[in-house]
């Protein structure tokens, strides 16, 4: 049986982590609304190149001279992992989702008999990751010091795949990240960015027939390497927001967790400071008694 | 006013601008044109250039790097890797891509590259010092 003291100190000390995971909370709510504010900005560009370069890959992929960027090496034996995780833990089953999907998609690979490489992006999936398939270690980005995901940091990553991919290191790169669904729900998923694959967004683009400067190869070559960055910008910011969202929840639960403790340890404490009193009051009582 | 046409400028990080126009000219990668309502639809990537934009009453002009600008029916769109609006660049800014490209003309240079890719960065880094001098920076 703790005493009072003991009692009473554990009440104080599940009262400061409430008011830590609360504040928390907030913070993460704040940051939110600016990570989706921005998911939000970049939507009309994304959605806008990714028509475009639908239409010009039907146009230019059935040929031999297509970039490889977009038919791919014609090999299928080495496959690179990007993992996108967050910097900071304390945020829910957020980085575990993504890992695990990354570790499904590695076994799998490997049953089949391919090389698997993986670049980790934040330091949370590197961490778990490391574990189990550190020889298979290509790359880190660290984006510890970038408060604010730019484009410009996106381009830093797609440069560097893009330079193992000319290098020849591998045949096919894949995506790891979390879309935000809503502030519960956030999806991890697994997107090819090499060779490219563009979603046709319905026929609307294909109504329209462009003429095009320079021509439909030369522009293809131009913008496959900026789609790389565009969708690792994409996955980057939707990742943001679901980090976010997922750290709002866990500390939501973790608030209300505390307030749960909190009110059994004042019942408790209550509890034995009564005992406390009517032990008292009894020797009183018969000390008297006995006189 | 009839004859003007849907215009935006987009890049990654936030839309600069939507408006109805009169008349855009483009920096295209072939040469600088000039946009207005019926123009016959076509695609050009973009160099680094002046961004024109001729709103009735108004224009503005935006420095724009990379991209391309999608000319259609009934709407323009420019979707730029970067965006600025005049006003807000720097000479500070601009010779800092300048750097960045004369770096990456060095880059291309030693190593045993297509000889294309030299061209390429020469050319950006000759567009960029063009760019500087046209905005009397």
């Amino acid at each position: 049986m703790p005493s009072l003291k003991d009692l009473k100190n554990r009440i104080e000390s599940v009262k400061s982590t409430r008011k830590i995971t609360k504040a928390m909370q907030m913070v993460a709510a704040a940051k939110l609304r600016r990570a989706q504010d921005a998911a939000e900005q970049a939507r009309p560009y994304t959605e806008r190149f990714n028509a475009v370069m639908a239409g010009l890959a039907a146009s230019v992929g059935g040929s031999d001279s297509a970039p490889k960027l977009l038919i791919g090496t014609g090999n299928d034996k080495t496959h690179l992992l990007v993992v996108m995780t967050s910097e900071r833990g304390l945020c829910g089953g957020f980085n575990t989702n993504i890992v695990k999907k990354a570790r499904a998609h590695a076994q799998e690979l490997q049953a089949a008999g391919k090389t698997v490489k993986i670049l980790t992006v934040g330091r949370k999936g590197r961490d778990q990751l490391k574990r189990e398939y550190s020889d298979m270690f290509v790359g880190h980005v660290d984006l510890t010091e970038v408060k604010r995901v730019g484009y410009a940091d996106a381009q830093g990553i797609a440069k560097d795949v893009l330079a193992r991919f000319d290098a020849g290191e591998f045949d096919v790169a894949t995506l790891f990240f979390a879309t935000f669904v809503n502030v519960v729900t956030q999806t991890p998923q697994a997107q090819q960015i090499i060779p490219a694959s563009f979603e046709a967004t319905g026929d609307e683009g294909a109504a329209t027939l462009y003429d095009y400067e320079p021509d439909e190869e030369a522009i293809l070559a131009d913008l496959l390497p900026r789609g790389v960055a565009t969708q690792i910008f994409s996955g980057l910011l939707e990742n943001g927001a679901s980090e976010q969202g997922a750290r709002m929840s866990a500390m939501d639960n973790a608030t209300r967790n505390a307030g749960e403790m909190i009110d059994k340890l004042t019942i408790q404490y209550n509890r034995s400071r009564q005992a406390v009193i009517t032990n008292e009051l009894i020797e009183i009582i018969s000390g008297a008694e006995a006189l | 006013m009839a004859d003007t046409i849907q215009f935006d400028l987009v890049s990654p990080e936030r839309r600069l601008a939507s408006l109805a126009v009169t008349a855009v000219q483009i920096p295209g990668a072939d040469g600088d044109m000039t946009a207005m309502p019926d123009h016959a639809p076509l695609i050009t990537t973009l160099r680094p250039g002046l961004l024109k934009v001729e709103a009735p009453g108004a224009t503005s002009e935006y420095v724009v790097f990379g991209g391309f600008a999608e000319i259609g029916t009934d709407s323009i769109s420019v979707l730029a890797e970067k965006a600025v609006p005049v006003g807000e660049m720097t000479r500070a800014d601009l010779d800092a891509m300048v750097t960045e490209a004369r770096d990456a003309v060095e880059a291309a240079k030693s190593s045993d590259q297509p000889h294309g890719l030299v061209d390429d960065a020469v050319k950006l880094l000759a567009d960029m010092e063009a760019l500087g001098t046209h905005m009397s920076l």
